[in-house]
């Protein structure tokens, strides 16, 4: 399958193929692909495309996900995308 | 090897500098980077860039930058696009009658230096602006060519294009210490051990500074303190200017991406000198006081959904403004940080003003005045017009 047809990342709409070329150019980690391609900032946060992208940095860079750089203590609230009105009347109280 | 010049820290000033500096022919120079290249506060601020501000100092290089950041594509070679250029103004609203009569001080200041600055009435805002709730609102200030840049893709541009120039960047590369003989300035010491000698080294490591400084035996007062913000998803055009308030500390913008940043500041701030003192968490606090001042002021954004929450610092001064210029102390020893939460905006004017003073050339803006000695002579600068 042509890699422009795959999406890898379905929130910003980034190929296979963008991401080959982002890595290549030297955005070869989760975290400057994300602040390059916004791939992992999406509405889905990252749960649809990490593994798919960690799957490829380990492919290109030849080792197991497990040896891949991720900050670990960094954690993005919400877990799911919440809307403004739901969270209203507690921000009210 | 030897070279003329290491910059510590790859955010928009350091990486700036490294081209602007490039750029006049300083030498061999090398920027090393802890994390990777916006790894600190200049990747997680608001993106918000404006020349609305107070002092005489901060609305010339804010003139100064947005100029750069309008010619960015044409310097770097990047599209407008791909920086995340868009000029939607800044609209300041006021609370007060005291807080508008500062607004238009301010204005004044700005007309002053070429800003086309423009005073709304409650009336004007309301017609003008119709997605923004007045209530309380006595009225604002309007300058058009305020608004947003990728703080990312801005960096990275001038990484690129540094590069091009012949500069060496290297990232996961932290500085433990800065080496210092006879008070001048020998080169740096890695986290890993090693050494690598310079003429001459700028420390541009934002709220890391200051523990970087200590290590020379300079002492500056520039701390940390938190700041939240939050993101939401995409959505069509509906919003043009970034809409703010000093009083209330909200700040709103619709990226060009589609998505609503925003912002207030903490309540009770702690500061941190220290980096092991650093925290990064989101709180649910921040979440609550956000959607009620959100939803106050642009009533349509209840419909919208929260994607990320995320922390930064703001890297203060005693006087907000920049700790920017040679260090007395240690010959060879340059600063460029304290950006007081403007750092990113600031950047490219800050970049080029110092590459200047740097090549022994005429500033076109002064930055004498903004040396770190300033803060032992109590010589402050001040800025009226800040959030938090």
């Amino acid at each position: 399958m042509n890699e422009e047809n795959i999406i890898v990342c379905r929130c910003e709409d980034i190929t296979l193929k963008q991401l080959r070329e982002a890595i290549k150019d030297g955005y070869d980690s989760w975290d400057k692909l994300k602040r390059y391609l916004r791939i992992g900032m999406g509405p889905c946060g990252g749960k649809t495309c990490k593994l798919l992208v960690l799957r490829e940095l380990a492919m290109v860079k030849n080792v197991p996900i497990s040896n891949l750089y991720l900050r670990k203590t960094v954690v993005r609230p919400p877990v799911r995308s919440v809307p403004f009105k739901a969270l209203e009347k507690e921000a009210s109280l | 090897m030897t070279y003329d010049l290491i910059i510590v820290g790859g955010g928009i000033q350091g990486v700036a500098t490294a081209y602007e500096l490039a750029k006049r022919g300083a030498g061999k120079i090398l920027l090393l980077e802890k994390t990777f290249l916006t790894g600190g506060s200049t990747g997680s601020c608001a993106a918000g860039i404006r020349a609305q501000f107070g002092s005489e100092f901060n609305v010339r290089l804010m003139a100064r930058s947005l100029e750069i950041f309008e010619h960015m594509d044409e310097e770097l070679g990047y599209s407008k696009d791909y920086l995340e250029l868009w000029q939607g103004g800044y609209l300041v609203l006021a609370y007060s009658g005291k807080e508008f009569e500062g607004l238009k001080r301010n204005a004044e200041v700005q007309h002053r230096f070429g800003l086309d600055t423009v005073i709304l009435s409650h009336e004007e805002v309301q017609k003008e602006f119709p997605r923004v709730n007045v209530d309380g609102v006595v009225g604002a200030t309007y300058h058009g060519r305020d608004g947003h840049a990728d703080p990312f893709r801005v960096t990275f541009a001038y990484a690129e294009a540094a590069k091009k120039l012949g500069v060496d960047i290297r990232e996961w590369t932290p500085v433990s210490e800065i080496l210092v003989e006879n008070s001048k300035v020998r080169g740096v010491k890695l986290e890993d051990g090693s050494k690598i000698l310079a003429d001459r080294v700028l420390v541009s490591a934002g709220a890391w500074t200051t523990a970087l400084l200590k290590t020379a035996g300079v002492d500056l007062p520039l701390w940390g303190e938190k700041h939240e913000i939050l993101i939401t998803e995409p959505w069509e055009r509906v919003l043009g200017p970034m809409v703010i308030s000093f009083s209330r500390g909200f700040y709103i913008q619709q990226r060009p991406h589609g998505s609503f940043i925003m912002g207030l500041p903490p309540v009770d701030p702690e500061h941190w000198y220290e980096p092991e003192e650093f925290d990064f968490s989101s709180s649910m606090d921040f979440l609550m006081r956000m959607t009620k001042e959100a939803t106050h002021v642009l009533p349509f954004l209840k419909g919208v959904n929260v994607v990320r929450q995320w922390a930064g610092l703001y890297e203060m001064t005693p006087d907000h403004h920049h700790a920017i210029g040679p260090v007395d102390e240690v010959e060879g020893l340059w600063v460029a940080a304290g950006g007081s939460g403007h750092g990113f905006m600031f950047g490219p004017a800050m970049a080029e003003q110092l590459s200047k003073w740097m090549t022994d050339s005429p500033m076109d803006i002064d930055l004498a005045p903004l040396a770190p000695g300033r803060f032992k002579k109590g010589a402050l600068v001040v800025e009226p017009a800040v959030v938090g």
